[in-house]
This record gives structure tokens, C-alpha cells and sequence, in this order.
């Protein structure tokens, strides 16, 4: 086990080296003064030449990785043009807003989804089988922003039940905000994982240990509940893991159009006024976040399905 | 040579058959239809739009809906219907180029990587990793922060950000394909790699990314119209269901009709590709539908 | 008979199916005493398989009982509330299934199924797990307090069958149902299965259905065997009369096609010739005789399951030929 997780976070770390040299390099490949590219239009001279000396532009372009790739390890993601501060200091503050964000999202819509494929499993080619394949289909077909936007303007604007804009403040009041931006972006999601768990539960319920765990009498509850269930949701780890991509960029449109602190607010502002090197933190920081919940995905399925354990 | 013979591309009569077999199926048939729809409303727009798209006319601005606008106008005086029918031929216009793009491309990279050797493929599944491992809107916003936004932007983020995915099928087809007994037929009879690609691998291949590209066709939609709702898509005054959003966005309570207007259209869009798409991929192979 | 544990009587059974009904069992009639091994053999497809999901009424939603009896310590199971039926499975009447890499569920450990299907008892976690591991050591798994945490693929297939082995018999039940319980093994393993089971069913008493196609296996295990063929018992007997003395052509052709009982080297493995006739449409008469070598007018007609000896019987015409000379 020990063993997987190194190997798997090994591979993490590889995959985000390489991301990381690829923004770099493609930083280089737009013509022009890498620095003036890294800083924008609106940077100070002072930042330029501090800039410059820390980038070690007299040396060859592998000592300029290695340079860069060294003050990513020490945290440093640089330095906001406007207001001098630690760009890892501004990203990291709006972080944990959008995590709150996804992880809300995701939480409701899973627990639904999970619930909804289990029970449409469980009953085949029943009506209650086809409303939930129809509101499945329907619900995949919802990009978050527009569902952000519809329930922003019939649920906040016309009957005004939930906040329009804003994180809020104290317990109560940012749950209250955080309703709508969740249901825009979990709501494919319902979709999505009552199929992937209906289909895989239908599956495994035909699978020959689940006639064992009948032949031994266990009630049908557990063997549905448990027997059958924790085999069906590993794929929904995988997915959801996978997703964490997918999710971000939701949440990235839905805190646009609910005005909520984050880091997609965050990089949005910072383009309209060409903060590069916030831009360039908050795509890099939420790469690897995409990067580090795929591989705890692919962990958590270890956990929960000892074959994965054995595979690797 | 029969055994080949089996494995040529699809001939018309077999394009009929999958027709076919999608208007069978009351999704499919549904989602043909409203695909159908927008493709040709797209290739009509200009003759449909009664007025034009980008014309302004501060007189009539913010109008609710009415038989002079069915849909209203913007805070420009800009007809909204116009401007919808418009904005499904800017969709498409991104959509199409990019998704053929990164097919493409991700076929010939990942029957590289299926069919060379060892270490390419590892080298090149490490580059499809690298590339899926940017969350796709934060790649898009980086791109676009660099570059400046545009519809060229758009398709060319979409196509690098679509390439691993046709690319991983493609390999893992190739990989299944290549020790097929008609493959290996083939190669005993000494045929060159490029005939085993092309003529007997990529038939094979091809129905599949399809169907993959079918069902991706939505999100590019849905992530054209993102990013024109950021501003950072296409430009003004060009009709966009995404710029017609975020007309609507900045003026909600005065003109609440264009964030309908303008989402409307890309809910039925991503409705209408995800069903066609469903049904397509059921026809084609019914295999894809339990590996989902 | 008194001291009878099953008796099935005259059972019937259909799948529903696009094609018309299958019938699966045809008027199955035996008894498997207290204490007994009883065989079955037959070719894959005589309906072995539905009539051990019929006994346990895990049967597919098409199943039909269309006529029978299915006693159990005379209790007809097929009338059975689903309660009753669930409170006789895993604790009465065990099974052991034939795919031994299939039968567990892979993430959950071994010790934790094995506490799991003891639940009826209300001793404590510690207690069931106790007796688990005596129960993988009886089936010969050596170190079974450190196995019980294994999960099922860190087991062969041999531990895999004698680990549902031990799980039919934790609870002592009064039948044991194995079916084909060592096709999917190699030979030696079969033999120590065999041997085990034997070994058991002393220390146990219980009775064993066994199911199997390998006359061998049933011949060292078995009393006695109910031959099958296309859903309909053809003979049955006690084992030596049965392999000594068969009564039925489709009995003597499964032994003359053995390959355990060929003495002579062949060329080719004798086989019998023709197929099995299709259940959803089923010829009149004997069904065997489309490929029976001593086919006559008579067996246009169905033959009935006569007494040849007192444990003895069989359907077919040729008896009543013998018994009229």
C-alpha cells in the first residue's frame, strides 16, 4: 500500500513536472520579452528587473527552468504586479472558496445520483427506472454556467428565495449562498452518476457472489447496500476524480455569475487586467489540484477495492 | 484479401443502416432532429435573420418580446432572434473545425503510439496525461491571457485539449487491433505499415472516434459559449449564444429575456448532440455502451 | 420412506422465454435421505443447474413452476413464504457453487464474510470470527487467523473452493448442495476436495446433493445417482447398481463414453452421436430417442420411471421387454 502511493504520487509529480515545463515553454514560444509576457503590459520596471535577474535571461533555457521549477518548490509563485504581493499568498487565500465550492457540489450530487442509479438498478424496466434514465439524460445535457445563469434569474432575481452574489458570512448565510452555485454546477452530475452507477450496479448484481450472498440468506438490503454498492461506486471515484477537471472549470463560470470570492474570479480578474503572474499561479495551482485528486482517486479505489491494491 | 475486404471503410448502404437504426430509437430520432434543426438554420441564417444580427437601433432597446421581435431585443436595439440563429453558426463554426482538428490528430498520434514502439507510446501517453492534466477552462483562460481572445483562439484550445482523448481510443483500438487475425494476415504477407494503418486500421478506427466526437461536440459548445460569456471568446459584435448571455448577465432584471434567448439554444444543442450521440454509439457499437 | 430429507415430487418447471416455454425439469421425482450422498449426473444443459436453484428458489424471473413438489423435512419449498425460504438457505440447506473464483465477493475479506453470513447467530464479532477460523482450518487452510484478513484474490482456486466449503458447512445444515464443485479445478485438487468433502459429511452427518458430469467423482462419493438427461430423470439407483448394471441406453452410452472407464486404447474418444432435442420445442415420445442405438415402435410413446429393483429405476421400454419375456 505504502508502496502504491508512492509509485502513484511519483506519477503525479511526473505529470505535473512535465506540465509545468510545457507552460513554461509555451511561455517562451509567444514572440516578444519573456519578461514583459510573464508580467504584462502593466508591469513596473522595478518588478521587470527583479524579474529578470530571478529568471537568469543571460543563462541557457534549462538553468532557467531549473531556476523556475526551484522557486515553484519553495512556494514561490511569484509576484502580483499591482499590489507586491506573494502571488502563492492571494491564490492560496481564494482556494479554499472554490474547494468549498466543489466539494458541496459533488457531495449533494453524488449522494443523489449514487441513491437514484441504486435504486433503478434494483428495479429494472420499472417507470421508476425510466423517470430516472429520462431525468439522467436530461440533466447531462445542463453546462453549468447556463444553469448558474437560469437559476440566478428565476431563483435569485424574479422569486428572490436565495441570494444572487456573494460567499456570505456566518454558517447559516453561506449555505444559503452556496445553493444555487452548487446545484448549477452538480446538477449533470446527478445525471451522470445515477447511469454510471445504475449501469455497473446492474452488472455486479448479475455477478456470482451475489447469488452466494443469497444462497446464504442475507436480506436483500445488505446485499443491494453493501454487497452490490461497493463494488458499483468504485467507478464513481474514478469519475469523479477524473471530473475534478471538469469541476473546476464549472466552478471557475458559476463563481463568475454568482460574484463569489475564488480562484475563478480570481483569474478572471486578473486578465481583464493583464496580472499575468496571478493568472499563471492560479492555472498552476489548480493543475495541480487536478493532478493530485486523480491520483487520490485512483488511492481511494485502492482502499476500497483490494484487486486495485493487488494490480499495482 | 476477403477477410479485408470485410474491413473496408462504410460504404453508403452501411451509413443508411445506422441512419436507420438512430430513428428507431426515439432519442436518437429526437436528437437527429434538433441537430438537423440547428445545422440548418445555420447554413440558412442569413436568409432566415429578419433583421440583421448586428445592426443597432437605440430606438427599439430592451424590448420584450413581440411579433416585431420574437425574442426581444438587447440593450443595443439588436433583434435577438437574429442574433440566436447567428450565434448557431458561430457555435458550429468553432465547434466543427476543432473537433475535426483534434480527431485528426489524435488518430494519427495515438495509432503511433498503438502501433510503434515501446517508448514512443510511453512518450506519448505521458504527453496525453500532461495535456488532460490542465483542467480545460483554466488551460483555455491561460491560452487566451497570452494570446488575446478570438475564435481562432477558441478552436485551437479546444482541438490541444481534445487530442488525448481521441488519442487514448485510438491507441487502445490499435492496440486490439493489431494482433486481429486479419492484421497479422496482412503483416505475414509483408504489407507496408502504412497500408496497415491506413487501409485496414483506420476503417476500424474511425467509427468509434465518431461517436466520441458526437458526444464531445456539446462540451465544445457549451466551452465556446463559456468563454464568449467571460468576453474572452469570440468578439463583439459578433452573435454568440455565449455573448448574448452575458448581455443578459450584465442587464438581468432589465432584460431577462436574452439569458432565455441565449441558453437556452445550448441547452437543446448539448440535448440534441448527447442523444444523436447516445444512439449513434449504441448502433455502432454496443460495446461502448457498458465500458461508459 | 420416514427418514426421507428432500423429496421432489412429479416437478415441473418452465422458462418463459421469446420462443415459447423452455421446459427446463420435467416430472423429477426422487428422495435424498438423511445422511446420504446423492448424485446427479448428466450432460451440461439436462437441467441440473435449474433444479438446484429451483430447491433454493434463487431462480431467474422467467421460472415457471408449473407442477411438483419440492419437500424439504415435508415442507413444500415452493409454496414456501420468501421468509421461510430465506431462514433455510446458508443455515439448513448450503450450497456450494460451481466457479470457486467467482462464488466470494471480491472487497470484502474473507473473515468478514464469513462472520457476515453467521447472521443469525447473536454471539459476539470476536466469537464468529473464532469459529470461522476453526472452520478454515477443518477444510485444511493452514494459518486461518492471519487468512481470515486476506481477501479472495490472495487465495487459488483450490483454497477459494474449500473456503466455500467451510462457509456452506458453518452452519451445520442438514443438506449440502454442491454443484460441480470441482470442474473448475485440476484433477489433484479435485481429489483432495473430494476426499475433504468426504471426511466432512462423516464429522457433519449431513446429506450432500452432489452434482457433477465426472462419473469418477460420483462413483468414490456417492450412495446413490440420478442420472439426467434433457430435463427429465432417465434412471436412478444406487451407485453400484447404476455403474454396474444401468438400465437405460442414455446410461450406458455416459459410461461406455468415460474417459475413466475406457480400457482400450482408442483412436478417438467415443462420443454419442446427435444432439440434445430443444427444450422449447420437444419431440413426442422417448426424448433420448432420436440417438438410441435400440430405438423401437414403442418409444413413440413416453416411457414411464419404473422399479427395476427396489432402489433401482428407469425410463425406458426395454425393461418392460425383459420383464414381459
Amino acid at each position: 500500500m505504502v508502496k502504491y502511493t508512492i509509485k502513484r504520487f511519483g506519477l503525479a509529480a511526473l505529470i505535473l513536472l512535465v506540465a509545468v515545463t510545457t507552460m513554461f515553454l509555451m511561455i517562451r514560444a509567444v514572440p516578444g520579452d519573456p519578461v514583459s509576457i510573464m508580467l504584462g503590459p502593466r508591469a513596473t520596471p522595478e518588478l521587470k528587473a527583479i524579474l529578470t535577474a530571478q529568471m537568469a535571461l543571460d543563462q541557457p533555457i534549462w538553468r532557467q527552468l531549473l531556476i523556475y521549477l526551484g522557486g515553484l518548490l519553495r512556494g514561490d509563485l511569484g509576484v502580483d504586479v499591482f499590489s507586491q504581493r506573494s502571488v502563492s499568498d492571494i491564490v492560496f487565500q481564494q482556494l479554499p472558496y472554490t474547494l468549498e465550492l466543489i466539494l458541496v457540489s459533488i457531495g449533494w450530487s453524488a449522494m443523489l445520483g449514487i441513491a437514484m442509479g441504486a435504486y433503478a438498478a434494483a428495479h429494472p424496466n420499472t417507470m421508476i427506472d425510466r423517470v430516472t434514465a429520462a431525468i439522467s439524460v436530461s440533466f447531462i445535457a445542463a453546462p453549468a454556467f447556463v444553469v448558474a445563469l437560469l437559476t440566478l434569474l428565476v431563483f435569485a432575481v424574479k422569486l428572490q428565495w436565495f441570494p444572487a452574489i456573494g460567499a456570505g458570512e456566518g454558517f447559516a448565510d453561506r449555505m444559503s449562498h452556496l445553493v444555487l452555485p452548487s446545484i448549477a454546477i452538480g446538477l449533470s452530475w446527478v445525471g451522470y452518476i445515477a447511469r454510471l452507477v445504475r449501469a455497473s450496479m446492474l452488472e455486479v448484481m448479475g455477478e456470482s457472489h451475489i447469488r452466494t450472498a443469497r444462497a446464504f440468506g442475507l436480506s436483500e438490503p445488505r446485499i443491494v447496500g453493501i454487497y452490490a454498492l461497493r463494488i458499483a461506486i468504485l467507478p464513481v471515484v474514478t469519475v469523479i476524480g477524473v471530473g475534478m477537471g471538469f469541476l473546476l472549470s464549472s466552478a471557475v463560470f458559476t463563481e463568475i455569475v454568482f460574484a463569489r470570492p475564488g480562484l475563478g474570479k480570481l483569474v478572471i480578474d486578473s486578465i481583464t487586467t493583464r496580472n499575468y503572474p496571478v493568472v499563471m499561479g492560479s492555472v498552476l495551482v489548480s493543475t495541480a489540484l487536478f493532478v493530485i485528486s486523480t491520483a487520490l482517486a485512483d488511492l481511494i479505489n485502492a482502499i476500497l477495492d483490494p484487486r486495485a491494491r493487488a494490480d499495482l | 484479401m476477403t477477410v479485408a475486404a470485410t474491413n473496408t471503410p462504410k460504404s453508403q448502404s452501411e451509413l443508411g443502416i445506422i441512419l436507420k437504426g438512430v430513428c428507431k430509437d426515439p432519442l436518437g430520432l429526437m436528437g437527429l432532429i434538433i441537430v438537423g434543426t440547428i445545422v440548418i438554420s445555420a447554413l440558412l441564417a442569413t436568409w432566415i435573420v429578419p433583421y440583421d444580427p448586428i445592426a443597432m437601433n437605440i430606438k427599439d432597446r430592451m424590448q420584450g418580446p413581440s411579433f416585431a421581435h420574437l425574442l426581444g431585443t438587447d440593450q443595443l436595439g439588436r433583434d435577438t432572434f437574429s442574433r440566436v440563429i447567428m450565434g448557431g453558426r458561430v457555435a458550429l463554426k468553432v465547434a466543427l473545425p476543432a473537433i475535426f482538428g483534434a480527431m485528426a490528430i489524435g488518430l494519427t498520434l495515438g495509432m503511433i503510439a498503438g502501433y510503434g514502439p515501446k517508448w514512443l507510446d510511453n512518450l506519448l501517453m505521458l504527453f496525453f496525461d500532461t495535456i488532460r492534466s490542465f483542467p480545460t477552462v483554466m488551460f483555455a483562460l491561460a491560452v487566451v491571457a497570452l494570446v488575446g481572445p478570438s475564435l481562432q483562439t477558441v478552436v485551437i484550445v479546444v482541438m490541444a485539449t481534445s487530442i488525448p482523448t481521441y488519442g487514448r481510443v485510438a491507441r487502445t483500438q490499435t492496440l486490439t487491433l493489431r494482433n486481429s487475425e486479419f492484421i497479422l494476415a496482412e503483416r505475414s504477407m509483408g504489407a507496408k505499415m502504412s497500408r496497415i494503418l491506413g487501409v485496414h486500421m483506420l476503417p476500424n478506427i474511425i467509427g468509434v472516434l465518431a461517436v466520441l466526437a458526437a458526444m464531445d461536440i456539446p462540451g465544445v459548445i457549451a466551452l465556446e459559449a463559456g468563454l464568449s460569456f467571460l468576453g474572452l471568446g469570440v468578439k463583439p459584435p459578433t452573435p454568440s449564444w455565449g455573448a448574448l448571455l452575458k448581455d443578459g448577465y450584465a442587464l438581468i432584471r432589465q432584460t431577462p429575456w436574452l439569458v432565455i434567448a441565449g441558453g437556452l439554444p445550448i441547452i437543446l444543442a448539448t440535448l440534441g448532440f448527447t442523444f444523436l450521440g447516445e444512439s449513434l454509439r449504441d448502433v455502432v457499437d454496443p460495446k461502448l455502451r457498458k465500458n461508459r | 420412506m420416514s427418514d426421507a430429507l428432500l423429496e421432489i415430487d412429479n416437478l415441473c418447471v418452465d422458462y418463459e422465454t421469446a420462443r415459447g416455454d423452455l421446459k427446463a425439469l420435467r416430472d423429477i421425482t426422487f428422495n435424498i435421505n438423511k445422511g446420504e450422498i446423492v448424485g446427479i449426473v448428466g450432460e451440461s444443459g439436462c437441467g441440473k443447474s435449474t433444479l438446484i436453484s429451483a430447491i433454493l428458489r434463487l431462480i431467474a424471473p422467467n421460472t415457471r413452476f408449473r407442477n411438483g413438489e419440492i419437500r424439504f423435512k415435508g415442507e413444500d419449498l415452493l409454496t414456501a413464504s420468501e421468509e421461510k425460504i430465506r431462514s433455510l438457505r446458508g443455515s439448513d440447506i448450503s450450497i456450494v457453487f460451481q466457479d470457486p473464483m467467482q462464488t466470494h465477493n471480491p472487497v470484502i475479506s474473507i473473515g468478514n464474510q464469513m462472520v457476515d453470513i453467521q447472521h443469525r447467530s447473536k454471539a459476539p464479532k470476536a466469537e464468529k470470527r473464532a469459529y470461522a477460523a476453526k472452520m478454515l482450518a477443518a477444510v485444511g487452510i493452514p494459518d486461518p487467523d492471519a487468512r481470515l484478513n486476506q481477501y479472495p484474490h490472495e487465495f487459488s482456486g483450490g483454497m477459494r473452493q474449500r473456503i466455500a466449503i467451510a462457509m456452506a458447512l458453518m452452519s451445520e445444515p442438514d443438506l449440502l448442495i454442491a454443484d460441480e464443485p470441482t470442474t473448475a479445478l485440476d484433477a489433484t485438487l479435485e481429489v483432495q476436495i473430494i476426499e475433504r468433502l468426504k471426511n466432512l459429511q462423516k464429522d457433519f452427518g449431513c446429506s450432500i446433493l452432489f452434482i457433477s458430469h465426472h462419473l469418477g467423482v460420483i462413483a468414490e462419493l456417492c450412495d446413490r445417482v440420478v442420472v439426467m438427461y434433457a430435463g427429465a430423470v432417465v434412471e436412478s439407483g444406487t451407485v453400484r447398481e447404476v455403474f454396474h448394471n444401468p438400465k437405460h441406453p442414455y446410461t450406458k452410452r455416459l459410461i461406455e463414453c468415460d474417459p475413466g472407464h475406457i480400457k482400450e486404447r482408442a483412436r478417438v474418444l467415443p462420443t454419442i452421436p446427435g444432439e440434445v432435442p430443444d427444450l422449447a420445442n420437444l419431440p413426442s415420445g422417448c426424448i433420448f430417442r432420436d440417438r438410441c442405438l435400440q430405438a423401437m415402435d414403442r418409444c413413440t410413446s413416453v416411457p414411464p420411471l419404473t422399479d427395476i429393483t427396489e432402489s433401482q429405476r428407469a425410463a425406458c421400454w426395454l425393461n418392460h421387454m425383459e420383464a414381459a419375456e
